[in-house]
C-alpha cells in the first residue's frame, strides 16, 4: 500500500464518528436521498445518488465497526480500500457535489449525507485524490492568498476605482474599528460593485469598518477540497488580521462557503473560539434595517426573484434576512417553488466551478435552476453570493436566457436614500 | 428431539437466549456508536442542538415537501409493512397470552380477521418493496446482500404466521417451532445486520437535527 493510500484511509477512519457511524448503520438504501440531489434530478443516474457516493468510506466503516466487516477482516476475506477505488470515486466526491447539502434534508432515517461527504473529502485529499483545478485554486490560496492568484495591489486598484467611482475612501487597515470586511477574489475580480455598495451603505450608517491588506480574502478552498490543515491556515490569517487590527467583528461577504469556513467551521480548524463575531453582510445591513439605519427610496417594479445560496441560507442559518431586504426594493418579489432551506443549488459550489473537469455536469445540473426560473417566469434574479453568481450568468448565457443577476447588497445600495426614504417607483432594470 | 420437545425448547431456553442477544448486541452496537464521540463544536451557537435534534425525530417521520413518486412509495411501503409487522406482533392474542405467561401484563387483543388484514398488508408491501428494489435502478445500485436477507428474516415470521393461523402447509406443532424460530433468528441479527436501523434511527434522525440546529436551521 503506498504511503499517500495509507495516509488517506487513516484520515477516513479518523473521520468515523458517532454521526457517521450512525448514519451508515441507519441507511436502508431507499433512494430517496437520489431525489433531492441536481446531479441525479438532471441526469437520471444512479451513480449521482447522494449516499453512493460514499461508498469507499461505507466499505471501511463496515470494516472497522460491523460484526460481519469485523469477522470478514480477521479471516482474510474483507476487500481492503484501493487507490483504484478511491480514483474512481474522485469524481463523485468532487464533481458531483456541491456540499449543498439538500439530500441531507430529505432522507427519511435522517441521515446528513453532506457531513460524510465533507469528511471523505478529507480522506481522498490525504491520499491524493482531487481534481486538479480545486488543487492550484488551494495552492494559489495558500502561497499568494487568494485562490485567483489576487494580490492586494489588485484589491488596491479596484479600491481605487470604487472610490473614484463612490467618491468615499475605503478604509484599509484601520486599527480599533468596529468592523472588518471580508471580500472574495470573485468579488474583488467581477463584481468590485460590492466594495462601494458595502462602502455607501455603512458610510450612510456610520460604521467603522476597515478592509486588512493581508487577510481580504474570505474564500476558503482548503474547505472545499478538504484539507482541515490548509483550511485552518487559512482562517488563522483572518483570525491574525482581525487581532491585529483589534475589530469586535469580521464580515463575512456575499459568499457562501467564506460563510460556512469562517463562521461555522473556522473555530473549529484552529482549535479556539474567536476572539470577535462573525457576522455575514446580510445579518449586519438586516440589523440597520431593523435600527431604520438603511432607509431605501424606490422600488424595482419588475417581478424577481431569489436564488438561496446553499451555504449561507440551509447551511448557514441566515433565511429570512435577505428576504426581509429585498422586500425593502422589489415591489414584486415571487419565491421559486423550492426555497429558503429547500433550495435548489446553482450547480457550482462545493468547488465544482473550480473543477474544469466539471464543467460540462456542472451545466447540466443547472437545468434544475432553469426550470426553476422558467416556472416562474421571471427576467430578475437576485442573489447573495459570488460564486452563484457567476455560476447562474453561465448557465443563463448558455441557455440564451435573458435572465439579469443581481447582488442583493449593491441593489440594496442602489436604493439607499440620502436623507429619509420616499415613496417613489422606480424602473431600474 | 420430538416436535413438542423442540416447541418447549424454542418458546422457553430458545426465546430466552435470543432475547438476551438482542439486549446485549443492541446495547453494544449503541454503546460503540455513540463512544465514537465527535468533537465539541466551538463555534458560537445560533440555536439549540437538543430541540433542533427532537424536533427532527419528529418532523423526519412524515412527508416532506418536494417529495417525488420515489419518495411517497417509500413512506407508505415502509409505514405499511412496518405497521403490519408490529400490530401481527402486538395484537394477536396467541402473542399477548405468551407475553401474559412470562410478566403477568396483557392487553386486548385484536380480532383474528383484523391480525390477517395487517399480516398480509404486511407481506404485500414488503413484497412491492423487493420488486422495487430490483426494479428501480438507484435502489438496485444501492442493495447489498443483507438489504434481502434483512427482507427474508422480517416476512418469514408473517409468513410462517399465517400459514400457523390457517393451518398449511406443515403440521401444526412443527409449523409453530418453525415460526417461533423464524422470529427468534430475526430478533438475534437485529443487533448484527442494518435491521438496527429501528433503533438507530433515532440517534441518526437526533445528530442531523442537531447538526442544523446548532446553526439556527430546521432540518
Ligand atoms: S435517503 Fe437516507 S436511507 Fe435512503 S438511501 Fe439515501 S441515505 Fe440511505
Ligand atoms: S450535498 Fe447536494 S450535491 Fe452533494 S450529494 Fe447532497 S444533494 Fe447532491
Amino acid at each position: 500500500m503506498s504511503v499517500s493510500l495509507e495516509r488517506g484511509i487513516q484520515t477516513l477512519k479518523e473521520h468515523i464518528d458517532a454521526p457517521v457511524a450512525s448514519f451508515f448503520t441507519t441507511c436502508v438504501h431507499c433512494g430517496m436521498c437520489a431525489d433531492a440531489c441536481l446531479f441525479y434530478t438532471e441526469t437520471k443516474d444512479p451513480k449521482y445518488t447522494p449516499i453512493y457516493k460514499l461508498k469507499p468510506l461505507r466499505r471501511l466503516w463496515h470494516q472497522e465497526y460491523t460484526f460481519w466487516g469485523k469477522l470478514a477482516a480477521k479471516l482474510g476475506f474483507s476487500k481492503p480500500l484501493t487507490a483504484e477505488e478511491l480514483k474512481e470515486w474522485e469524481p463523485l466526491v468532487y464533481d458531483s457535489c456541491t456540499m449543498c447539502g439538500r439530500c441531507s434534508m430529505t432522507c427519511p432515517v435522517g441521515n446528513d449525507i453532506v457531513y460524510m461527504i465533507r469528511k471523505m473529502r478529507e480522506g481522498m485529499v490525504a491520499a491524493g485524490f482531487a481534481p486538479e483545478g480545486l488543487k492550484s485554486a488551494t495552492e494559489r490560496a495558500i502561497t499568494i492568498g487568494s485562490p485567483m492568484g489576487v494580490k492586494f495591489p489588485a484589491l488596491k486598484n479596484q479600491i481605487k476605482h470604487v472610490e473614484a467611482d463612490i467618491g468615499l475612501k475605503i478604509p484599509v487597515d484601520v486599527r480599533g474599528a468596529e468592523y472588518m470586511a471580508l471580500l472574495s477574489s470573485m468579488e474583488i475580480m467581477n463584481f468590485p460593485e460590492y466594495i462601494g455598495a458595502i462602502a455607501k451603505i455603512f458610510d450612510q450608517a456610520d460604521i467603522r469598518w476597515t478592509l486588512a491588506s493581508d487577510a481580504f480574502e474570505a474564500t476558503n478552498s482548503g474547505i472545499q477540497i478538504g484539507s482541515s490543515d490548509l483550511a485552518a491556515e487559512l482562517v488563522e490569517r483572518v483570525v491574525a488580521a482581525a487581532e491585529r487590527l483589534k475589530v469586535n467583528y469580521v464580515i463575512s461577504p456575499e459568499c457562501g462557503h467564506a460563510y460556512t469556513a469562517l463562521r461555522w467551521e473556522g473555530p473549529n480548524l484552529i482549535g479556539r473560539p474567536y476572539p470577535f463575531k462573525v457576522i455575514h453582510i446580510l445579518e449586519l445591513l438586516d440589523q440597520l434595517r431593523s435600527q431604520d439605519k438603511l432607509p431605501v427610496t424606490g422600488k424595482i417594479k419588475e417581478r424577481l426573484t431569489f436564488h438561496d445560496p446553499c451555504q449561507i441560507v440551509r447551511r448557514g442559518g441566515v433565511i429570512e434576512e435577505p428576504r426581509r431586504l429585498l422586500e425593502m426594493v422589489a415591489e414584486d418579489f415571487a419565491e421559486m417553488e423550492d426555497h429558503g432551506i429547500m433550495n435548489w443549488c446553482c450547480g457550482g459550489g462545493g468547488g465544482v466551478s473550480t473543477n474544469e473537469r466539471a464543467a460540462t455536469l456542472k451545466l447540466t445540473a443547472f437545468n434544475r435552476k432553469r426550470h426553476q426560473l422558467e416556472a416562474l417566469g421571471v427576467n430578475t434574479l437576485v442573489t447573495v453570493c459570488a460564486n452563484c453568481r457567476i455560476t447562474l450568468e453561465e448557465g443563463l448565457e448558455f441557455n440564451n436566457m435573458d435572465v439579469a443577476v443581481l447582488g442583493l447588497a449593491e441593489t440594496l445600495a442602489e436604493h439607499l436614500a440620502e436623507q429619509s426614504p420616499a415613496p417613489t417607483t422606480t424602473q431600474t432594470h | 428431539m420430538t416436535s413438542t420437545e423442540w416447541l418447549i425448547w424454542v418458546r422457553g431456553p430458545g426465546l430466552q437466549l435470543s432475547l438476551g442477544i438482542f439486549i446485549l448486541g443492541m446495547t453494544y452496537r449503541i454503546m460503540q456508536t455513540y463512544f465514537l464521540g465527535r468533537a465539541k463544536n466551538l463555534a458560537e451557537p445560533r440555536g439549540s442542538q437538543w430541540l433542533h435534534g427532537m424536533k427532527t425525530i419528529w418532523w423526519r417521520s412524515f412527508f416532506h415537501p418536494g417529495m417525488t413518486i420515489r419518495g411517497y412509495f417509500t413512506i407508505i411501503s415502509g409505514y405499511t409493512f412496518h405497521l403490519g409487522f408490529i400490530i401481527t406482533l402486538l395484537f394477536l392474542d396467541q402473542h399477548i397470552e405468551l407475553f401474559r405467561s412470562w410478566t403477568g401484563l396483557s392487553w386486548p387483543a385484536l380480532p383474528p380477521i383484523v391480525i390477517t388484514i395487517t399480516a398480509v398488508l404486511g407481506i404485500a408491501a414488503l413484497v412491492a418493496v423487493l420488486v422495487d428494489r430490483f426494479a428501480d435502478p438507484v435502489r438496485y445500485l444501492l442493495s447489498d446482500y443483507q438489504d434481502y436477507l434483512c427482507w427474508v428474516l422480517t416476512v418469514l415470521p408473517l409468513v410462517t404466521g399465517l400459514l400457523l393461523v390457517y393451518k398449511m402447509w406443515l403440521p401444526y406443532t412443527s409449523l409453530l417451532v418453525v415460526h417461533i424460530i423464524s422470529f427468534e433468528i430475526l430478533l438475534v441479527a437485529i443487533p448484527f445486520t442494518k435491521l438496527s436501523h429501528v433503533f438507530t434511527i433515532f440517534i441518526a434522525r437526533w445528530y442531523n437535527g442537531a447538526i442544523a440546529g446548532y446553526k439556527g436551521v430546521q432540518s
